[in-house]
């Protein structure tokens, strides 16, 4: 039997697993690292606020992709309830993406502009308040803990180095922008600007 | 895709299966039968118990084929290699456009049906009405409650007292453009604590829930000069700006002497988010009657 040369041989079968595996992320994966589709921004897709992209750490900090998808798939069940099925292309601007895989909480890639600020911020900080049957922590911290302003200008110096088109003075400036602001002011700002980029018109 | 990736990807699947189908039939090939002794793995347990180096089942190794002539009938049939769009034509957008099309044949001549008729006449539609829960369900509940009775911040819909009105004009345009109310910030205005506390106890009396003494009933004319601008002389509120009517029992921040003492320093902005999109004309019609058979009518 043929399969003992295999077998016997500790390198032979490192090579022929290592092309078994990598094939299929070569063929799959690669096209999509490099098609513009997948790298180029959307329409009206920007890159993050400064305070914005401090209420999306926050927000990845807290773990919310757990519980909540920001992926509406393309099927009419998803697009009557949450809007418009997600692109690619919106996503760009996202290290790492927070498509999620698991909704015990709705999605909420178009969550943008559907509740009021007021209504977050109470629903952040105790949930049950507003909707007594829902089984989603209340996060009282985030009015307490202020953005830092250093951490945010950093991370912005990183995402341009990164390639995301911020100017210099987008990143001189972003320090005022998020002074002072709380940690709920970030998220809140983050989550009324999801999935703006495209009209939720039947 | 361009090219250079099409062909990438193309070649690289065609390629993987050819050599997945030689691989297998190479090494399950058996070697000469007159040699199998030599077969042995050499592996030897209890002094004569040895481990034979035979072939793999026969169905085991069918097995492997199907699922090889498997992805090559998906091949031919799905998109997958490159730019191939596959010989069924499928893909995600036109089964998402073929499940909207059949979802509006089937839906929106109802929708039509009921757009067509009088609103007064859809509130007592029990089909209508239905359809206006369900929507209500998605929608409506996660500020206004499953109830409708709302919470604090977030009117209760099944009173009869309405900020913004209960016309079907009034609630079609709650529903499409959303509302802003704006309660100002007045501490200021009022003249610090001891003006705060008198207008506070002014207020509450308007309702009967506190007794209005010599200093607060002087508050009538700072109510009249600040606040009956919005919330009219006699303080039964306006729906043209949402503001609510202060002489009755219901207070949507809540009617404590601390909740109006707040609401007074710091002002109150309750939003209701646009849904004219959202909706779109039939489903609003819909949901607006729905929304005024909560109520009990004016």
């Amino acid at each position: 039997m043929r399969h003992e040369v295999i077998e016997k041989s500790v390198n032979l079968m490192m090579v022929l697993i290592v092309l078994a595996v990598s094939i299929g992320g070569l063929v799959e994966l690669l096209p999509l690292m490099v098609s513009s589709e997948t790298t180029e921004p959307a329409e009206n897709i920007e890159p993050y606020s400064p305070l914005r992209l401090a209420g999306r750490d926050v927000y990845v900090r807290e773990g919310c992709y757990g519980c909540h998808s920001q992926m509406v798939r393309p099927f009419r069940s998803e697009t009557e309830r949450y809007g418009p099925y997600s692109t690619a292309g919106e996503s760009v601007y996202d290290r790492p993406f927070q498509f999620g895989s698991r909704r015990t909480g709705p999605d909420l890639a178009r969550v943008g502009g559907r509740y009021s600020d007021a209504w977050h911020r109470l629903h952040l900080e105790d949930p049950r308040a507003l909707v007594p049957e829902s089984n989603m922590p209340g996060y009282p911290w985030l009015n307490e803990n202020l953005v830092d302003p250093e951490l945010v200008t950093t991370k912005l110096r990183t995402l341009q180095l990164l390639g995301d088109p911020y100017t210099d003075e987008q990143v001189a400036a972003a320090a005022a922008q998020v002074d002072g602001r709380t940690e709920m002011d970030a998220l809140v700002a983050y989550l009324q600007g999801l999935g703006l980029n495209r009209s939720n018109r039947r | 895709m361009p090219a250079f990736w099409h062909w990438f990807v193309a070649a690289g699947t065609i390629l993987f299966i050819i050599w997945c189908i030689w691989l297998i039939g190479w090494s399950s090939r058996q070697g000469p039968q007159d040699k199998s002794d030599e077969d042995l793995t050499g592996h030897k347990w209890d002094g004569d118990l040895e481990e034979w180096n035979n072939p793999a089942p026969k169905w085991w190794l069918y097995l492997y084929f199907i699922t090889v002539f498997w992805a090559v009938g998906y091949m031919i049939a799905y998109p997958g290699l490159g730019n191939f769009e596959g010989m069924l034509g499928w893909s995600q957008t036109k089964q998402y456009e073929a499940e909207q099309q059949a979802a509006a044949e089937r839906f929106e001549p109802i929708y039509a049906g009921y757009a067509e008729m009088d609103f007064a006449a859809l509130t007592q539609d029990p089909d209508a009405m239905k359809l206006g829960a369900s929507l209500y369900a998605s929608y409506c509940t996660t500020c206004h409650g499953s109830d409708a009775r709302g919470a604090p911040g977030y009117p209760n819909l099944t009173d009869d007292k309405w900020n913004w009105g209960n016309t079907e004009q009034q609630i079609t345009m709650t529903l499409k453009q959303g509302r802003n109310a704006v309660m100002p910030a007045l501490a200021a205005a009022l003249g610090g604590d001891e003006g705060l506390d008198n207008m506070v106890t002014y207020v509450r009396s308007l309702s009967g829930l506190a007794e209005a003494d010599e200093a607060a009933a002087a508050m009538q004319s700072k109510f009249v000069a600040i606040c009956s601008a919005c919330h009219g002389m006699e303080a039964k509120g306006n729906q043209m700006l949402g503001a609510p009517n202060l002489t009755d029992d219901v207070w949507l921040y809540g009617g404590d002497a601390e909740d109006i003492r707040y609401t007074l320093v710091n002002g109150r902005n309750g939003v209701m988010p646009a849904h004219g999109e959202l909706l779109g004309d039939n489903r609003t019609k819909i949901l607006a009657a729905y929304v005024h058979s909560l109520g009990s009518g004016d």
